[in-house]
């Protein structure tokens, strides 16, 4: 029997996606909690970490009350892109970014605040503006570290499963990510499937864990 | 010129003691020390004017410009300031060449004469063979030219400086010491220079504040400050007295003169204006200005016989330490003369002495 590639393909897919998301959100929760000084700030740090610890029951449900047909944010959805979000491969892109934002953010703040602070002392003393610090100096001095937690981010986006399912679902072609079609797989006595796609996906997992591993600051 | 009047409080922590600074004081042209042992507030008064840390209370003007006014709620960014500052590690930008370093601080000036004045900067402190190379690819005197150069850049209306020489071994020092004079005929800016090194002072401070936990305890020129400590305390900081615990036994204005109980000793001493007979006081005399001499019948005028206990060997001259806690310094010429003196004589010259 052929092998359906599909499910890989979307999980890179949403894995791109949920990183890219990730790392335009993430970045810039990070700078501010590495810079800024202010109430609640060490809450909103547990705020975005819970997601680590949290059983995927627990957060998919969250999704479904917070993202569902039924609620503000998913008629807004509707409203503006004319179709739901829950059950497409968005809603799992959404998802993946529950594990992929954390981790990002936790590496990405640590690496902030491992940054030297006369370096953004001098820059500001010599007139620039936190844009351009934050551009030209803080970010460059950072990247190795941002890399490395970008590309621990696309791996674990990778390999969602729970939360997926409860608000992506398992529609083959079209949601099925490469996660859920192993379960498929295996659920189906599919026993040549569920192997081929789990040591394609362990190996990209392996490919990336050694990139960021090259990529982290020694 | 800057004026600046600062008040700053930290409580008293579980694992910090309180700290409160509250200062006044103004620095013109020209060079100006701050100097006080660590943890007396000299890198929090550069971090006030240069906007990192906000006082609670006081006002700080430069030329024109109010940088911070505590009654009027004005606290102006780093940014605005027009401050220069040279960081104890030099802070250069580690990822980029000494080139683009100077060209992140000379971003804001007109795209066309950006060029011209990096180069000429680079001219300036003798950089043109290194711009290429990063930081730690250059040398410490590289490095140590290329962040004073980047601070000047802006055309900053005031340098701060924070212990830039602190670590360096005596060529660079030196080499550090002609650049900075270089700076202040060339560029004019006004330098706060902090330090906790007297030598530094007086190489480079046109004027000094010394700075005791928080407080100002003295200032004017650092040979003013030498000559004339304020109190005991200022005395200690130089580190450079012997203080000796005395009694006025006789004042005499019209002569100028006095008569000092120093032990068993009566010694001849300038008129103290401001003292009275009777008063306990503590004699302050630098080391190299007591005259010591091989002890050959009685002792003169202003001569008390010691005890040498121990010569300790210096680069250019010798320290000799004696009963009593009392400190001379000789040259080596003179000491190797000497060397086999059975006893010493140490001669208080009465210009010299002064009360505290």
């Amino acid at each position: 029997m052929p092998i359906d590639w599909f499910p890989l393909w979307l999980s890179l897919r949403v894995a791109v996606v949920s990183t890219a998301v990730a790392l335009a959100v993430g970045l810039w929760i990070a700078y501010i909690l590495a810079n800024r000084e202010f109430r609640f700030k060490e809450a909103v740090d547990a705020m975005v970490t819970l997601p680590l610890v949290l059983p995927p029951t627990v957060l998919g449900y969250y999704l479904l009350v917070l993202i569902g047909r039924a609620s503000p944010l998913g008629k807004l959805w509707e409203t503006i892109f004319g179709s739901p979000l829950v059950f497409t491969w968005k809603a799992a892109v959404v998802a993946a970014l529950l594990h992929s934002l954390p981790l990002l953010v936790k590496s990405a703040r640590a690496a902030f605040e491992s940054v030297d602070r006369s370096y953004e002392r001098a820059a500001r003393t010599l007139g620039a503006s936190e844009w351009r610090l934050f551009w030209r100096v803080t970010l460059p001095l950072a990247h190795r570290s941002i890399f490395a937690a970008a590309a621990l981010a696309f791996a674990r986006s990778l390999g969602d499963f729970g939360v997926t399912l409860m608000v992506a679902g398992n529609i083959p072609g079209r949601t099925q990510t490469v996660a859920v079609a192993i379960y498929d797989a295996v659920e189906a006595g599919n026993g040549a499937v569920a192997r081929t796609l789990v040591l394609v996906v362990s190996i990209v997992a392996l490919l990336i864990l050694t990139l960021a591993n090259r990529l982290s600051p020694r | 010129m800057l004026q600046a009047r600062l008040r700053k409080t930290f409580p008293q922590g579980p694992d910090s003691a309180g700290f409160s600074l509250d200062l006044e004081f103004q620095a013109a042209a020209g060079v100006t020390v701050l100097f006080g042992p660590s943890g007396s507030g000299k890198t929090l008064v550069l971090d006030a004017i240069a906007g990192f840390v906000r006082p609670e209370e006081g006002r700080i003007l430069l030329d024109d410009d109010l940088l911070f006014d505590g009654a009027t709620q004005v606290h102006l960014p780093p940014q605005a300031r027009n401050c220069g500052y040279v960081f104890q590690n030099y802070a250069l930008f580690p990822h980029m060449t000494l080139r683009e370093n100077l060209m992140f601080a000379a971003e804001r000036r007109p795209r066309l004469e950006r060029h011209r004045r990096v180069n000429e900067m680079l001219e300036t402190f003798r950089l043109a063979d290194a711009a290429g190379r990063r930081p730690h690819e250059v040398s410490g005197g590289q490095r140590q030219r290329c962040s004073i150069a980047r601070a000047l850049i802006v055309a900053p209306k005031l340098l701060l400086l924070d212990e830039p020489a602190q670590g360096l071994d005596a060529p660079l020092r030196a080499e550090f010491y002609e650049v900075l004079r270089q700076v202040r005929a060339d560029f004019k800016t006004p330098m706060l220079l902090v330090t906790h090194d007297l030598d530094e002072c007086f190489e480079l401070g046109e004027e000094m504040l010394i700075l005791r936990e928080g407080k100002i305890v003295q200032s004017g020129p650092p040979r003013n400050i030498l000559d004339q400590p304020a109190n005991i305390e200022v005395a200690r900081l130089l580190g450079a007295f012997n203080l000796i615990p005395c009694e006025i036994r006789a004042l005499d204005p019209g002569r100028n003169t006095s008569k000092v109980q120093m032990g068993e000793f009566e010694l001849d001493g300038p008129y103290f204006p401001g003292r009275l007979k009777g008063d306990r006081v503590t004699m302050c005399v630098r080391p190299e200005q007591l005259v010591v001499s091989p002890r050959l019948g009685r002792p003169g005028p202003n001569q008390i016989p010691a005890e040498l206990k121990r010569a300790v060997e210096k680069p250019q001259w010798m320290r000799l330490e004696f009963e009593g806690g009392i400190v001379a310094e000789i040259g080596r010429a003179e000491f190797e003369r000497q060397r086999d003196n059975k006893g010493w004589l140490i001669e208080f010259q009465p210009s010299t002495l002064r009360v505290l």
